[in-house]
């Protein structure tokens, strides 16, 4: 169980990213994080795992308070917080394999991972990982080689190896096309359902947090503004989110996407069934 | 349609730039254009030693047109075997203390009283040119190839450190986010999220560094410092320009058979 209390983040005395956020994700939950640009979102995500210094408040990941750990302690609890990112974030020159494996850096020695000698069960378990993803046979490329989709099923098995007890993403599906983020999103929202992991989901596209999310968390200038259930993200909702704009014709647009997809599955199932 | 396009001016210039400023402008040109003509006018030439110049010219032409390998071989050989193996050493030793100087003089990766010691190495060995090394090192060592090996050594950390580490400023931020928000240490965030993309790049230097230390090394042995420049040297003040004509084209040789076998590796590397 993941619970922030009054997080602020301060960039210099007159940027305020966050401003006393206080939340509470219980375990399995899978929320979404909405908002427009400059909202905080990325900020809040970074904050949980520190790759962003919150201001003040405090981070609880079962009762351990992250915002004030020690280095060493930090890096253990590290851990336990897989990250998803936006444009995959690989080590480009690595393979498929070690970047996977490099959710086990901070489980091993250093010998170990500089000599790439990882423990049995990790690289069996990285196997598993990558036969899940669907990436199986892509093990020994290099992690340039793949399609955006692919890098970021690879970027999902590298934050699973972690066995990690909470997921932060941060737009995975900002430079995917609209299948493909459709199918990345299933894919998180299934892994965490198979593990009872919770997880943060920030997202912009509005109709697939709806599609995908458990709960939507809605964030303006760094404030929570919206907590709730997706169905009741109506047009007055996205309105103080984001200000005004023509909702409906956004959602006329995701709902032909959605059945030209299903379109394209019926006419993939005719072609198989003919062959 | 046309009516409306008649109204858009249908030339453009494009605004200057640097000197917005139409006076100024002029000034400044001009400014440059005198100075330019008073500076070649300092210049004073001596036509009649020019002319006497160009014959000498003619007999060191006519000299390197044949080259004599065979008469002083021996001295040949040997500053040859000696160019080589303070290059090599040279290369491989500054490369050693040249990478962690360079991880150091990174702003990205290390604190900043680390990043002013390693960023002062470098500038102080920059701004020493290899000569001035070498007459240094002649000084304290003697003439030989000692003092060649140790000037290119300490030339080759200013300039590998030096670009390594700008290379590591650039490197790609989020790679190494995400290797970080795994709970890795900074060895393995080095080793995993820098070290692969940083790689081709030193790998390429360290070769090019290679190929300018053996160009060097021609250059310092002239002072002292051994090598192929010291018998190069030699072999000019004896007038013997047969031999030295052989001398320089061995160097140029070598020289195009390293750049092209440094070429090619950093190719198949990408």
């Amino acid at each position: 169980m993941l619970v922030l209390q009054s997080l602020t983040k301060q960039y210099g005395a007159r940027d305020v990213a966050l401003k006393n956020v206080s939340l509470t994700i219980g375990q399995g939950e899978i929320v979404g994080l909405i908002g427009p640009s400059g909202a905080g979102k990325s900020t809040l995500i970074r904050c949980i795992n520190r790759l962003v210094e919150p201001t003040s408040g405090k981070i609880l990941l079962d009762d351990i308070d992250l915002a004030s750990l020690s280095s060493g302690e930090l890096r253990r609890q590290r851990r336990r917080i897989g990250m998803i990112f936006q444009e995959y974030a690989l080590v480009e020159r690595l393979t498929v394999m070690e970047n996977v494996l490099s959710g086990r850096l901070g489980y091993v020695p250093f010998w170990r991972s500089y000599l790439r000698k990882f423990p049995a069960d990790d690289v069996r378990n990285a196997y598993a990982l990558l036969d899940r993803v669907g990436l199986l046979a892509h093990a020994d490329k290099r992690a340039d080689a793949l399609s955006g989709g692919q890098r970021q099923r690879v970027g999902i098995a590298r934050a699973l190896a972690q066995e990690p007890d909470l997921l932060l993403v941060d737009e995975p599906t900002a430079s995917l096309d609209p299948k493909t983020s459709r199918q990345i999103m299933r894919l998180i929202s299934e892994v965490c359902v198979e593990r009872g992991l919770p997880a943060i989901v920030n997202i912009h596209d509005v109709p697939l947090a709806k599609q995908f999310m458990q709960r939507i968390v809605g964030l303006r200038a760094g404030e929570v503004v919206f907590d709730g259930m997706p169905d009741a993200l109506d047009n007055a909702v996205l309105t103080t989110i984001y200000g005004a704009e023509d909702w409906t014709a956004m959602r006329k647009s995701h709902d032909e996407d959605v059945a030209s997809e299903a379109e394209q599955a019926r006419v993939m199932q005719e072609v198989g069934a003919q062959a | 349609m046309n009516q409306v396009s008649h109204a858009y001016p249908s030339r453009w210039k494009r605004p200057p730039q640097i000197f917005t400023d139409p006076l100024w402008r002029r000034i400044i040109y001009s400014g440059i254009a005198l100075y330019l003509f008073l500076a070649i006018g300092s210049v004073e030439v001596n036509w009649t030693r020019v002319w006497e110049g160009l014959e000498r010219g003619q007999r060191f032409i006519a000299g390197f047109l044949v080259p004599d390998f065979t008469t002083r071989w021996r001295d040949m050989s040997i500053g040859l075997v000696e160019s080589l193996t303070m290059t090599l050493t040279a290369t491989v030793v500054g490369i050693i203390i040249s990478v962690p100087i360079g991880i150091g003089a990174a702003r990205n990766m290390a604190p900043t009283w680390m990043y002013l010691v390693c960023r002062s190495i470098i500038a102080v060995s920059r701004s020493l040119q290899e000569i001035i090394i070498a007459i240094f090192f002649v000084a304290m060592f003697g003439f030989g190839p000692f003092a060649g090996f140790l000037t290119l050594s300490f030339a080759t950390i200013g300039f590998l450190s030096k670009l390594l580490a700008e290379d590591i400023e650039d490197i790609d931020k989020s790679q190494v986010e995400a290797i970080r928000a795994t709970g890795a240490s900074w060895l393995q965030v080095l080793t995993y999220g820098v070290a692969p993309q940083v790689m081709p790049r030193l790998v390429g230097l360290s070769l090019y560094r290679l190929d300018i230390n053996f160009r060097e090394s021609s250059v310092i042995g002239i002072v002292g410092a051994g090598g192929i420049g010291a018998t190069l040297n030699t072999a000019i003040d004896r007038y013997e320009y047969d031999s030295a004509g052989a001398i320089l084209l061995i160097i140029i040789g070598i020289v195009l058979v390293v750049e092209y076998t440094s070429g090619l590796i950093r190719r198949r590397l990408q």
